[in-house]
């Protein structure tokens, strides 16, 4: 203390002051280090995706091999021959197959695991924990103990080649993982609401469609953009049951495009691959809230 | 519903008329309750437990889809354990499920402990690390990743930069497996967020009283952190193992539906793929559907067993 004349709470002041910046600094400086280091990660994570949308607008000469991102003189002309189609259906007869098989998804999801949750959620019968448990039990069941008879079934009764045997499932809640999020999400639901409205005469009909159902929909959205995304990225259904090129949905169009050009047409291949993506990442824009908090509160895979 | 009205018109005469009506009532909910069931209930018995069963019997006979099944005993069993593909499928997809799953699941939870902090654009960079896991499975990224992965492409490049020897990944057995691991690896986003959540739920003050205790980050990470998070990891654990029980689209574009080369990309289900639906080989296909149903429930029972020694819930955990 060889400032004499200084009082000793100006003193406080200042060293308080100074300890504030370098506070505020310090954590200035790790701020920029984290979003450095974040950024750093997230690059390399998402490489590969930007690669396949850059290489896409490449030259295929200009593909394999070339770590650059940056298309040396972009074109279009690899997503002209994609759409161009194989074996004579055009690339949108492929897209136009993807989308019923993904809407029909939706809409059959959505109707049957919805009135299947009420049962499980909202009325008491008999047997009801014994259908849960089982319900429960198939949610981790490896779908490949099914496929064999379902197809022997459906090869049976003349429906390969159709649809039906890609969207029956989905119309009678065989995935148990949308049924099983919709009874977590109604058993939330205040009971009073459907009390007050047996009271008042409601069945449950009417307590489903004009209760539950409106409230209903954060678990139905969720459901339906997974119903979506899931049924538009599905190989091993379309594989096995769609034999007519003409009926093909994008992936396994997709697949025979890469057989067909192996003479390694990367330009056209990565284009192909780009415009099969393009709705999930539509979805994925408009919906990541949604996406997200799904994974985060149901465990729901991508 | 017009049904339980009726059912509740109908007067039944009865000494205890409150009772009469309780089991009335009762009858119509359990009434009710099938009618909202039908669809999960229909679709349970008719693609699910029946196809169950259907395989089952199957797995015991020969049948090629033509002629009828022929019962054949333990036989499609037997001739398992000796056929080399089915053993080959099996170790890779156990090589897979071991290496892969792990390596995943901590790069997702480094990546959730790095981005649980209190700084600004979380949100934006969850979703972003997110992404991969929505497209990774699909055929798309396949095509990607073999293209990235063949000779002469860019993991070349940059491997020879590390002084790597060329000659792609594509081809070479030794390598199929890493490049398999890593494009699960690079699914990581699904877990993560999932973690992220987990830590969400972390009560701060833990990490307060540690403090003041002396702790330092990695014992906090060890006492705190990993017993807190481990109902989370059960599930991320559970969920991935059997999930990557399950690689069937990227094992089959990667390998032109082969499982080549040389049997190192045969996965379980791509060879279950091919004895069923390409040989026609229902029966044999069906008895390595079965084994792998008891694989995967033998582990679910496993990991259940062995929960209570190390995973802790406290208060409301789902």
């Amino acid at each position: 203390m060889t400032t004499a004349g200084v009082s000793p709470s100006s003193v406080t002041q200042a060293s308080s002051a100074l300890l504030r910046r370098r506070h505020h600094n310090s954590k200035r400086i790790k701020s920029v280090l984290f979003h450095t280091f974040v950024v750093a990660v997230l690059v390399v994570v998402l490489y590969p995706a930007l690669w396949m949308l850059m290489s896409s607008l490449k030259p295929t000469a200009d593909i394999v091999g070339n770590v650059s991102l940056w298309p040396k003189g972009a074109s279009l002309d690899n997503f002209a021959k994609a759409l161009h189609g194989i074996g004579g259906v055009s690339f949108w007869t492929f897209f136009r197959n993807s989308m019923i098989l993904a809407v029909g998804s939706v809409v059959g999801i959505a109707l049957s695991a919805s009135v299947s949750a009420y049962a499980f959620a909202r009325i008491q019968f008999a047997g009801r924990s014994v259908w849960f448990a089982l319900m429960i039990g198939s949610l981790l069941l490896p779908i490949h103990v099914v496929i064999i008879p379902q197809y022997i079934i459906f090869n049976n009764i003349g429906l390969v080649n159709t649809f039906v045997p890609l969207l029956l499932g989905k119309f009678l809640a065989a995935e148990a993982f949308f049924v099983f999020l919709m009874v977590q999400f109604m058993r939330n639901l205040p009971r009073e609401l459907d009390e007050a409205a047996r009271i008042d005469g409601a069945g449950h009909v009417r307590i489903f469609t004009s209760i539950m159902l409106p409230l209903m929909k954060p678990a139905l959205v969720t459901s339906a953009i997974f119903a979506f995304i899931w049924s538009w990225n599905d190989f091993l259904g379309p594989l096995l049951y769609l034999k007519d090129p003409s009926l093909y949905s994008l992936p396994i169009a997709l697949r025979l495009f890469v057989d067909q050009t192996s003479t390694s047409d990367y330009g056209a291949q990565m284009a192909m691959a780009v415009l099969a993506l393009i709705p999930v990442l539509l979805f994925f824009l408009v919906f990541q809230r949604y996406l997200v908090e799904g994974v985060a509160t149901q465990g729901l895979k991508g | 519903m017009a049904l339980t009205e009726k059912m509740t018109g109908s007067g039944v005469r009865s000494a205890a008329p409150a009772v009469a009506a309780r089991r009335r009532r009762r009858a119509a909910e359990t009434r009710a309750g099938y009618a909202f069931l039908t669809p999960w209930l229909l679709g349970f018995v008719l693609l699910t437990a029946g196809p169950m069963l259907a395989s089952l019997y199957l797995s015991f006979t020969s049948y090629n889809l033509f002629a009828s099944p022929k019962w054949v005993g333990l036989a499609n069993f037997q001739l398992l354990l000796q056929d080399p593909r089915f053993v080959q499928s099996a170790k890779i997809t156990a090589t897979y499920v071991l290496l892969g799953t792990p390596i995943k699941l901590i790069s997702a939870l480094a990546v959730a402990i790095l981005l649980n902090n209190s700084h600004r654009g979380k949100g934006l960079y969850r979703s972003a690390f997110y992404g991969p896991s929505l497209i990774g499975a699909s055929v798309s990224i396949a095509i990607v990743w073999k293209a990235m992965f063949i000779d002469h492409g860019i993991v070349d490049q940059i491997g020879q930069f590390f002084g790597m020897s060329p000659g792609g990944w594509v081809g070479n057995p030794a390598m199929t497996m890493p490049m398999f691991i890593l494009l699960t690896v690079w699914q990581f986003g699904a877990p993560m967020v999932i973690f992220l959540a987990g830590l969400k739920q972390v009560p701060l003050e833990l990490y307060e009283a540690a403090s003041v205790d002396g702790a330092g980050p990695i014992r906090k990470f060890l006492k705190i952190t990993l017993p807190m998070l481990s109902p989370v990891l059960f599930f991320n654990l559970l969920l991935e193992t059997i999930h990557a029980f399950q690689i069937f689209a990227s094992a089959f574009i990667i390998s032109g539906g082969t499982g080549g080369p040389a049997g190192s990309t045969l996965f379980y289900t791509l060879y279950l793929y091919i004895r069923g639906f390409q040989d026609f080989r229902m029966g044999y296909a069906s008895a390595m559907a079965w084994v792998l149903v008891l694989v995967v429930g033998i582990i679910t029972l496993l990991f259940f067993k062995s929960s209570k020694f190390w995973v802790h819930y406290s208060g409301e955990t789902k």
